[in-house]
């Protein structure tokens, strides 16, 4: 698990778990995407408590090779700010076999986007800005602003 | 008996109250005390089931008891991914 504040190469990272008793690799990109709940974005922002997002981060990839027999598994995620396009976060896995790559890949990532402390702030093309998943905190910004 | 704690604050959290950590000497048995007596102060609006904590650079529970000396992090909703 790694915290990273220039680029996510994911060719580079796939390249990293090659090994030759694997047969099916799954990897997963997340993009920042240009909207979220009908507004446009125009960039995000990441802030990430890094000591307790890796610690917890290898808990998830630790806990997805007990559930699933796969050889090996790494993600990587972005702080910092990002640009619509670019990868925020990337998960690797091989296994044997492709069943246990894709389910140990779903629960790497689904895990990873609860429980880590990584914050996302959404800024909009109108000029205002929101923390996901963080309700009042949207309209406390929002009556800030106005 | 009061206790020194240092609270480090996120995201929205480390916004609205204007301060990356502080160091408050509070009555505060659990995690639980330290949010709810910091909360008014600060003017966090999210109800503390969506929030996170830890203590110690230890992910916790809001009942885990606070000690004398420890750093509580106070983790607002996250959104990773």
């Amino acid at each position: 698990m790694r915290i990273v504040s220039e680029s996510i190469k994911p060719f580079e990272l796939r390249n990293e778990l090659i090994d030759s008793a694997a047969g099916a690799y799954v990897g997963f990109e997340g993009w920042v995407r240009n909207h979220n709940d009908g507004q446009e974005v125009y960039h995000l922002e990441y802030e990430v408590y890094e000591f307790l997002a890796v610690k917890e981060g290898e808990k998830v990839i630790s806990e997805a090779k007990e559930r699933h027999p796969i050889l090996r598994a790494d993600c990587v995620h972005r702080s910092g700010l990002l640009e619509i396009g670019e990868c925020a976060v990337w998960v690797g896995v091989i296994s044997a076999h492709r069943d246990e790559a894709f389910a140990a890949c779903r629960y790497i990532i689904d895990e990873i986007k609860t429980r880590l402390p990584i914050w996302k702030k959404e800024y909009y093309s109108n000029g205002d800005s929101g923390w996901v998943n963080c309700e009042r905190c949207a309209t406390h910004e929002q009556k800030a602003a106005s | 008996m009061k206790k020194k704690i240092t609270v480090r604050y996120f995201a929205v959290f480390r916004e609205q109250s204007g301060l990356a950590q502080e160091l408050v000497t509070m009555e505060a048995d659990t995690a639980r005390d330290v949010f709810h007596g910091l909360k008014d102060r600060h003017g966090f609006g999210e109800p503390i089931g969506h929030c996170k904590v830890a203590i110690n650079d230890e992910l916790s529970d809001w009942d885990a008891i606070v000690n004398d000396g420890d750093t509580v992090f106070l983790f607002p909703p996250v959104a990773g991914g």
